[in-house]
């Protein structure tokens, strides 16, 4: 029986030509995979939760608050923690668990959007540079090279200087200063792919550069992008903290977390909370973006497990 | 007629980690000797297991997710699996010697070649310095380098890929091993290269009657060099014959497959016969025989159950129902 | 002979700079193509064979007008292309496809298959969603693919299995030349068989082109009609597919035939083995480029460049034995 079969099927050569392939491997969710592994990274989960909770306060953080941002409680002055006033008062008796509270959107936000506004500026930049070379990318390297040369918070202040203090001026100087390092790591990314062999195909096909650019470049560095934007939040909290630590930025009557450190800079010796509980918030934030940032950055690697 | 066996694998199983609990086997129970004195062939392409085999024999899976959890390879007396640190170390690179396909990144890029060569000697042989670097310029010169002081000298990546190929030859041959593996030796050089590179092996192979397992998926090179022939599918053995019978007369289907599709230099044909399909992937392999779904001759049996490894003439074995009775 | 030309070289070279000064000006160039010409008629195959570094690739790349050449003339279907723009040449990229060693790097790896295969569509016709869907499917059951795999990425196929993907990817168009640049060396022996039948029915049912770039003498006899063989960016001998493989001439061409292994061990041939490697093509040799290594070499072969001589019909052999 086997034998006649097996000569029929050997005289019949459309075996090969009528043959299917469907040995395809089992299709992979990649972000049920991508959920997995970075559950794997305990400190990133973590730090995520904290972010998400952060986001989440400078959202309904205001209208949660137990006491207006502007209160004075005259009774309470530079009283330290207590049941009613959770983080203690300020020098006006105002409650500074509020005051948090209600400076998260103004400090939270100022970071994040000028982060996204000089990281788009920063990636089309580095994008167009590693792309097109020659002169163009020879000019946004200098440029950032001049930018990189200052100490980020220095050039920052270079430019509230130039601009006049203000919160507005705070969020156009840490968008500038935020733009080489977009720059940098999309121009090197950019510069990986464009010599991709995917790339030079698509070329081959007669794509126009805009197509190679944004359908074929661009998605084959996301990966950079995000983790760098998620570890420069850090960063801008930091800067514009500081710019309104030292007065450039917010009024110092605004809750800003900045703004509410400078002013308690004074009675360091007699109320401490004062210091160390904004401080502390301050901290905390850059230190769950950053290590988010880590935390994404692994596991986006594929060569960490 | 009796031959003095060198390596025995009995039952050699490797499997790759992914986590604690969850693996996929590479090579499945194998078993195979190679003889003294001999060239023995592992053919199959990629994702059959011969790599994995060869590192298994050395004990080179230490870092890697891959652990060798059942069988024996035995070197002279001394079971590779089981023998500790110190015991490997001392075959390894002496009485074993292995060649990679990548010669470039087989030798470290910062070292000069002298310095790699005279420690490789060292560390199996009792000699001074001087006397290394002596011996290393003899192994050179024997393996055609025209002018190995001047090659001593230079850093790997001052060399060419024929001449790379060339010193990691010498240097495995440094300590006159009894077994050398050559996992793809020629397969990353060019035709007129790897022609002088198969020479010296066969040449050298001759006058220190050493046995090398050939790894390839080249039959071309395999028909020139090897006396005997193991063929491998999806992690197992599925034919073994001396070299004549297998190109005469294959048996398995898979090895009439592999064979007849080569195109052959002056056959003057202009469609091949060929294997359709790919290989399976390890995680999801098919149940029976693992080359049925591609086989144009496989019955509900072939799919059902899997045959096993038996004798089906003089020294060739075959894995197929079809050469089996029952 | 009344066959139509498709493409034609005329002396077409092309350097690379490497190493630069300070001030930016190159000190030394690769001159990977030196040189060449050939032509290339309506529905042969013309195979280029050589070792690493002798120009192959750069050759099919500078066809492709992917490259520039730095002199000399390419000709595809009656136009001198080696000089126009992007923009003039990508109306004649529509008759002008590619096919690469790399079946994994020449597919992105973040587009699904129907994407992938549908892009040349996409540039170069103004069909629908639905008229290109149904390319997409008919050229994925011509090149032995599941049309219920479109949906898939790259990475879930075999290495067999993505260069199927990219010959699909370059018959949408109906193109008429198609290069293809070491399609089946980066594939498992039995998928080479597969992917090389492939071509070749392909090529009966439209009519195809191939410039087929190799290195396999044993792969390159199957598909070919005529070969030219590359040396050092030279192209040292080209001859119909009978008279090269029955009479090589060159002495390269000759080495590099008996070099080849063929697998049957009752065949014992009488071997050419080459002395020393083949040496670097930044200071590329007064005379001619195999003379280091030849057996046959004479003083003028270190003095004088061979100029391609036609010692019979069709037999072009650039060498001063003949």
């Amino acid at each position: 029986m086997s034998n006649t079969q097996n000569e029929q099927v050997n005289t019949n050569p459309s075996f090969e030509e009528n043959y299917i392939d469907e040995n395809v491997s089992v299709q992979t969710n990649k972000t049920k995979e991508f959920i997995k592994k970075f559950m794997k990274r305990k400190t990133a989960v973590v730090a995520f939760a904290i972010m998400c909770f952060l986001l989440l306060i400078a959202v309904v953080g205001p209208s949660i608050a137990p006491y207006p941002a502007d209160a004075y409680d005259y009774d309470n002055i530079l009283a330290g923690p207590s049941a009613r006033h959770w983080f203690g008062t300020d020098q006006f008796g105002r409650d500074i668990f509020s005051r948090i509270l209600a400076g998260a959107p103004l400090t939270l936000g100022v970071s994040l959007s000028s982060v996204i506004v000089g990281a788009a500026l920063g990636t089309v930049l580095g994008l167009l540079a590693g792309y097109y070379g020659g002169w163009l990318e020879m000019l946004v390297m200098r440029g950032a090279d001049v930018l990189f040369s200052f100490p980020d918070i220095l050039l920052a202040i270079a430019i509230v200087a130039l601009l006049g203090p203000g919160i507005i001026n705070v969020f156009i100087a840490v968008a500038v200063f935020t733009v080489p390092s977009f720059a940098r790591i999309m121009r090197s990314a950019t510069l990986t792919v464009k010599n991709s062999l995917y790339v030079e195909v698509a070329r081959s096909l007669g794509c126009k550069d805009g197509r190679i650019l944004f359908v074929h470049i661009f998605p084959g560095t996301l990966q950079s992008l995000i983790v760098n934007f998620t570890m420069r939040i850090g960063s801008a909290i930091m800067a514009a903290s500081s710019l309104s630590f030292l007065g450039f930025g917010a009024n110092v009557t605004d809750p800003e977390w900045g703004a509410m450190l400078s002013q308690s800079r004074s009675y360091l010796n007699t109320a401490p909370h004062m210091v160390y509980l904004p401080g502390l918030v301050i901290f905390i934030t850059v230190l769950a973006f950053n290590l988010f940032g880590d935390g994404l950055r692994d596991t986006l690697d594929p060569k960490i497990k | 007629m009796p031959q003095e066996v060198l390596l025995s694998v009995k039952d050699l199983r490797t499997e790759f980690f992914s986590s604690k609990t969850s693996s996929v086997t590479a090579i499945h129970n194998i078993t195979f000797d190679i003889y003294k004195g001999e060239i023995l062939g592992l053919v199959g392409e990629s994702g059959c297991g011969k790599s994995v085999t060869s590192l298994s024999i050395m004990q080179l899976l230490k870092d890697t997710p891959g652990k060798v959890t059942n069988g024996s390879a035995v070197l002279d007396g001394v079971d590779l699996v089981k023998a500790d640190d110190a015991q490997i170390r001392d075959i390894r690179g002496g009485k074993m010697s292995m060649i990679f396909q990548e010669p470039m990144s087989a030798l470290n890029p910062s070292m000069r070649i002298d310095k790699q060569m005279v420690e490789t000697i060292c560390l199996h042989r009792d000699m001074t310095k001087e006397q290394a670097l002596a011996h290393a310029a003899d192994m050179l010169k024997k393996v055609g380098i025209p002018d190995p002081p001047r090659v001593l000298k230079n850093y790997p990546h001052q060399l060419s890929g024929g001449m790379s190929q060339r010193v990691m030859i010498a240097m495995a041959l440094s300590n006159d091993p009894k077994l050398l593996i050559a996992d793809e030796p020629t397969t990353a050089l060019d035709v007129t290269i790897q022609a002088q590179i198969l020479d010296l092996m066969k040449k050298i192979q001759k006058e220190e009657n050493s046995s090398i397992l050939l790894i390839t998926h080249d039959l071309g090179v395999v028909a020139e060099m090897c006396t005997r022939v193991i063929v491998m599918y999806a992690g197992k053995i599925v034919e073994e014959a001396p070299v004549e019978t297998l190109f005469a007369n294959p048996s398995h289907p898979y090895t009439q497959g592999l064979i007849a599709s080569v195109p052959k230099l002056g056959s003057g044909v202009k469609v091949l016969p060929s294997i359709p399909g790919s290989v399976p992937d390890l995680s999801s392999m098919p149940t029976g025989c693992r080359f049925a779904p591609r086989c144009k001759y496989a019955t509900d049996k072939c799919r059902e159950k899997e045959p096993e490894l038996v004798n089906i003439g003089e020294n060739q074995k075959c894995r197929c129902w079809l050469k089996q009775e029952g | 002979m009344e066959k139509n030309k498709l493409l034609s070289l005329k002396n077409v070279s092309k350097t690379f700079p490497v190493g630069k000064t300070l001030l930016g000006k190159p000190t030394k160039f690769v001159h990977a193509v030196n040189n060449v010409s050939f032509d290339v008629y309506e529905g042969e195959t013309f195979s280029i064979v050589g070792e690493s570094g002798c120009g192959k690739s750069t050759t099919g790349r500078l066809i492709n007008h992917l490259l520039i050449p730095d002199s000399g003339e390419v000709w595809f279907q009656g136009k001198e292309i080696s000089k126009i723009s992007q923009d003039e040449m990508r109306p004649l990229r529509k008759d002008m496809q590619m096919i690469f060693q790399d079946p994994a790097g020449s597919l992105n790896p973040r587009m699904r298959v129907s994407e992938l295969i549908e892009e040349p569509l996409l540039i170069h016709t103004d069909l629908d969603k639905e008229g290109r869907m149904k390319i997409v499917n008919e050229l994925l059951g011509i090149v032995g693919l599941s049309a219920k795999h479109a949906q898939r990425f790259p990475h879930e196929f075999s290495g067999g299995q993505k260069q199927r993907i990219g010959i699909a990817r370059a018959l949408t168009v109906n193109p008429k030349l198609v290069i293809a640049d070491e399609p089946i060396s980066a594939l498992d022996v039995s998928i080479q068989a597969q992917v090389l039948n492939l071509l070749h029915r392909l090529q009966e049912t439209y009519k195809l082109t191939y410039v087929f770039i190799s290195h396999d003498l044993s792969v390159v006899e199957m598909i070919s009609d005529r070969i030219a063989v590359m040396y050092l960016g030279f192209v040292v001998e080209t001859a119909p597919k009978d008279m090269l493989y029955k009479g090589p001439l060159h002495p390269y061409t000759k080495a590099l035939l008996s070099a080849v292994p063929i697998p049957d061990p009752t065949l014992h041939k009488e071997r050419i083995i080459l002395e020393g490697d083949i040496p670097s093509t930044i200071n590329l040799p007064k005379g001619c480029p195999f003379a280091a290594r030849c057996n046959h070499c004479r003083p003028e072969c270190l003095e004088k460049r061979p100029e391609p001589k036609e010692v019979e019909p069709g037999h072009v052999v650039a060498c001063h034995l003949y």
